[in-house]
């Protein structure tokens, strides 16, 4: 049925003596939600860190469709398809909200000197049509009335909407989310819950998803893996986890 | 709260009692063989006692000073500007009259004039140049005074070893300011803020001192002199052509007598090209994808590696770009000294450079330009104060700070059409 899109094997990760992702496996496939849940300080965004390339993993693969890509620099592996948020929004505060979409679309733009001085028919093809890209996508997370205004100075939530539209740009076949929901209201969370099920749905993306709220992770995911102190600790479908003893062990405490 | 003003108080007016009495109240002066020292006059005495008043009374009264600052409305340029709408129509007129009044202007002045504006014009570029890397793209260089130096030696050391004109040098000069710019920002890549800042006045000083020691080939602290100046279409501007058989002087040609202020007129006209062409690059790269890159690596570095833009890349080409501005520059300068040593190319240009982005308002061209004209303009007037010249820097420099942190004319996003 669907095709396996990440796969990540034994992905171990240390500093000095320090182990803080310790032999993690994960699979995403086509058009799938997958969440990556733990209590605080398991692991979580080293992971991300890992497989986004701000850290080259010490151990263990990381297949993108088929292709190893641990160890690539992480603007190489954003290019073939996988792009992620961070935990605490990361814009371009003070350009607007459409350079930012047009900045994340560098890479398909006409980047050459002489034809951006000259304007060619061909560079303003790209720039137009970069334009109608960020149009598209603001208009999708209901944005664009504010597509002049600083991004600095939209509200959180729509700054967090903006991060995503900006991934989205990019062309993506695996967004990873770092804990999207943090700091937003429910009103705000309930948004994000749609709009990460018609990233899946409508634009047959797949998602990997950090996060705390657990009513966001266990309504929207397809897949969860549970990290505890940089070792993976369970895997399952919702409902597997929520009767996982070991899960609630790991959030909870022992008795 | 009052004690601790007070005591504050006291304690600035304690300092300021010492360095007055130890730079103003005792000098050292000659008698005969012997050196003596030599207390200050009584109205000097005065004159420290007033100073120290006065520094006592502001620091006591810093919140009362400080309300009266707020007092002062700040000049709103968006309010005396038309509407946005009626901008759009009326800026290429604008630009077109402003380039006129630029072009016939120096026909009416005196010969000085031209001449400090042809110096304001250079300086203007500087700026423009360094506003990519440190404006924009948010690169601290305090060194960039190294690639106007490899500009202006460039056509020096070209066109008195092998003769080569001025416009064949101009890019050449621009090519290897580039060279030099790319060859540093290699190494420098991976530091940020102050590490870089040192760097790069580390590579600004490597570079004085290498023109400095390299006497066969630099000349050394005695500079090269005797550069040729541009001509036109081959149009000499000296009074006896001294480029051959078939060169021709400008006024010969012409049937005008000769008059060195042709000369001025066309150095200024030559600066009027060069700027109107270093904008017009500038301003189109700011549009341009990566004009938006260098901005956005500014902004957030990270953000930017995630969404697949080579920062690498980026900011070579921020480095390589500004640096070849300075060079085009640079060549210029030498082109109008025809001399230069390494006298020119000191930290305090570097300095001056920045000083200049950061009066304009960090990015934004119309303010660059006028800070470049405030500049090089107030040391002139004020030539007669020219040993309190550093102080008046300083002054300007807290006042700006004080009054518009911004800068004089801030950046304004620009706002895009959204519907074709």
């Amino acid at each position: 049925m669907s095709q396996l899109l990440l796969d990540v094997n034994g992905l171990t990760m240390r500093f000095g003596g320090l182990v803080a992702v310790d032999g993690v496996n994960l699979k995403v496939k086509n058009r799938q939600i997958v969440s990556v849940i733990g209590p605080n300080g398991a692991g979580k965004t080293t992971v991300f860190n890992c497989l986004s390339g701000f850290y080259i993993p010490t151990e263990g693969s990381v297949m993108l469709k088929n292709e190893q890509i641990a160890g690539l620099k992480d603007y190489q592996i954003s290019r073939k398809g996988l792009v992620r948020t961070f935990q605490h929004v990361r814009l371009f505060q003070k350009m607007t909200v459409i350079e930012n979409m047009l900045v994340a679309q560098h890479r398909h733009l006409n980047t050459n000197l002489i034809s951006g001085l000259l304007k060619t028919p061909n560079y303003r093809r790209l720039e137009r049509d970069a334009m109608n890209h960020a149009i598209h996508w603001l208009e999708e997370v209901d944005l664009l009335e504010f597509a002049n205004r600083e991004a600095g100075n939209l509200s959180y939530g729509q700054q967090r909407r903006l991060e995503i539209a900006r991934c989205m740009v990019t062309q993506p076949e695996l967004l990873m989310l770092d804990e999207p929901a943090a700091g937003l209201n429910p009103n705000e969370t309930k948004e994000l819950d749609e709009l990460i099920i018609k990233l899946r749905d409508e634009h047959e993306i797949s998602v990997l998803l950090i996060e705390h709220d657990m009513s966001l992770v266990m309504g929207i995911s397809d897949h969860i893996y549970v990290i505890s102190q940089g070792a993976p600790l369970a895997e399952g479908n919702a409902d597997d986890i929520k009767n996982n003893p070991d899960v609630i062990k790991a959030y909870l405490g022992e008795e | 709260m009052t004690t601790n003003k007070f005591y504050n108080a006291i304690f600035a007016a304690g300092i300021t009692l010492i360095l007055a009495c130890l730079m103003i109240g005792v000098k050292l002066d000659t008698s005969g063989t012997q050196l003596a020292v030599k207390g200050a006059t009584a109205a000097q005495w005065g004159w420290i006692g007033g100073g120290i008043a006065v520094v006592f009374l502001s620091q006591l009264f810093t919140n009362q000073i400080d309300a009266l600052f707020r007092m002062i409305p700040k000049p709103s340029i968006s309010t005396m500007l038309p509407e946005e709408k009626k901008m759009a129509t009326l800026k290429p007129w604008l630009i077109a009259g402003v380039i006129v009044i630029m072009v016939i202007w120096p026909f009416m002045v005196s010969r000085g004039s031209v001449d400090l504006a042809t110096l304001t014009l250079i300086y203007i570029m500087l700026g423009l140049g360094l506003n990519i890397v440190v404006g924009l793209a948010g690169l601290l260089d305090l060194g960039f005074v190294a690639f106007y130096a490899v500009g202006a030696y460039t056509y020096a050391l070209l066109s008195e070893y092998f003769g080569l004109s001025f416009w064949v040098c101009l890019p050449i000069s621009a090519g290897m300011a580039a060279l030099f710019g790319f060859l540093l920002g290699f190494p420098v890549l991976r530091l940020r803020g102050d590490y870089l800042a040192i760097v790069t006045l580390g590579f600004g000083e490597i570079i004085r001192i290498l023109l400095n020691n390299w006497t066969e080939v630099t000349g050394g602290p005695s500079g090269i002199s005797g550069i040729a100046k541009p001509t036109l279409f081959g149009l000499e501007f000296t009074r006896k052509a001294k480029g051959g058989e078939d060169a021709m002087t400008f006024h010969d040609y012409f049937n005008l007598d000769y008059s060195s202020s042709y000369k001025v007129i066309f150095l200024y006209l030559i600066a009027i090209l060069l700027v109107c062409i270093v904008i017009y690059v500038i301003n189109r790269l700011m549009r341009m994808p990566i004009g938006r890159a260098w901005e956005a690596l500014r902004e957030d570095e990270i953000a930017c590696r995630s969404l697949g833009l080579n920062r690498t890349a980026i900011k070579l080409s921020a480095f390589t770009l500004g640096a070849s501005t300075a060079g085009f520059a640079g060549a210029f300068f030498s082109a109008r000294q025809g001399f230069i040593s390494p006298e020119s190319f000191i930290f305090i240009e570097s300095a001056i450079i920045l000083a200049i982005v950061v009066l304009g308002g960090m990015g934004s061209q119309m303010g660059i330009i006028l800070a470049a004209i405030v500049m090089t303009i107030l040391p002139e007037l004020a030539r007669e104060f020219s040993e309190y010249r550093m102080l008046l820097f300083g002054l300007l420099m807290v006042l700006m700070m004080r009054w518009r942190p911004e800068g004089l004319i801030p950046t304004k996003r620009p706002q895009l059409e959204l519907k074709q």
